[in-house]
């Protein structure tokens, strides 16, 4: 197995000791089949203990291994070492506040998460006697890769309108609630509208495209949102233009 | 949080972009084409004349016309939010205003063809 030496600029800020953050050099010992996160691991285990970072899974599932790698958002663990060349610069997710080195504060994403209401409302009750809700494969088909969301947040490390106006909902969370609208067993769609259709909602995006550039699991968000916004439109001329709508 | 009223300057924008996309490659050639003296017969003032005079031809060129402006002034007020400008509401009445008065000086001059 090759070895060779990569060079890494890692963002480093401890709150409680430093005025700002800053770049750590380390040059680290890698197999040429590694990414971002085994050198990360590797600088951990044996050059600096005190590198904070979140990773679980090291296979693109979990999401939490999401950092700027040369200025773009990026799973580490599915960052090839040889797909770069020189000093690779590593910083935490852009537009999220630092806890501590590249660990970021992800509350702002989470509250946006449960307010559009990501899990199924069903439209209609059935008892367990009554058996499981039936969903066909072409019912399945139409949320299916919008489901495939991660949570990695590197949406919204990429999305500029998010950069500008942090009250926006955001890629992932008003994708989800589309992937959760488009679901066959789902009733739940009026009480997201209220917070999806709204300025800070989709109606903040712009339609960049950077969000579905940056997804891992190729979710396209940004194509969610303008079928979102399609259906909000319909939805404002039915409740606006037609009779006995009041909605 | 209330509903956005967005969605009636979205439509406009989304039917224009839409339509840009479909005709300006088309019109600039043909306009370019027409300003360098190689007018087929089709685009003689006479043709575009008749055009414009029938009802439906006015029916086309407003909605083209008024529909490009809208896509633009939406387009123009979303840019300059990008480019960093926090003036949403004035920057909307300005290229709104543009736009609107743009449809109505069409209806204006259509009608007198």
């Amino acid at each position: 197995m090759n070895e060779r030496m990569v060079q890494l600029d890692v963002l480093r800020y401890d709150p409680q000791v430093d005025d700002e953050p800053h770049f750590q050099h380390y040059e680290v010992p890698c197999k040429e089949e590694w990414v971002v996160l085994d050198a990360l691991n590797a600088i951990k285990e044996s050059i600096d203990p005190t590198l904070n970072y979140r990773w679980s899974c090291h296979m693109a599932v979990c999401g939490s291994c999401g950092m700027m790698i040369n200025g773009e958002p990026r799973l580490s663990c599915h960052a090839f070492l040889r797909d770069f060349e020189g000093v690779i610069r590593v910083e935490p997710l852009a537009n999220f506040p630092i806890e501590r080195d590249l660990v970021t504060v992800a509350d702002d994403f989470i509250d946006k998460l449960k307010r559009v209401k990501p899990y199924l409302i069903p439209g209609e009750t059935r008892s367990i006697d009554e058996g499981e809700y039936i969903q066909t494969p072409a019912q399945l088909m139409k949320y299916r890769h919008f489901s495939m969301c991660i949570n990695c947040m590197l949406c919204y490390a990429a999305c500029p309108q998010y950069a500008l106006q942090p009250l926006f909902l955001g890629p992932a969370a008003i994708t989800l609630a589309h992937r959760y609208n488009l679901d066959s067993r789902d009733g739940g769609r009026d009480e997201r509208q209220q917070v999806i259709a709204t300025n800070e909602g989709v109606w903040e995006c712009s339609f960049v495209g950077a969000c579905s550039e940056v997804c891992p699991k190729a979710v396209d968000p940004a194509g969610a949102l303008q079928q979102v916004k399609v259906a909000s439109t319909l939805d404002w001329f039915r409740e606006h233009l037609l009779p006995g709508d009041t909605k | 949080m209330a509903k956005s009223n967005k969605p009636i300057v979205w439509s406009l924008f989304a039917a224009g972009g839409t339509l840009a996309a479909l005709l300006a490659p088309v019109l600039v050639l043909l306009f370019l084409l027409a300003a360098l003296g190689h007018a087929p017969g089709l685009l003689s003032y006479a043709q575009l004349h008749a055009f414009a005079a029938h009802p439906l031809g006015k029916l086309f060129l407003l909605t083209v016309i008024a529909l490009f402006l809208w896509h633009a002034a939406h387009r123009l007020r979303v840019a300059l939010h990008d480019f960093g400008l926090r003036q949403d509401r004035i920057v909307a009445v300005i290229v709104y205003l543009v736009a609107a008065t743009g449809t109505a000086l069409s209806v204006l001059y259509l009608t007198r063809i």
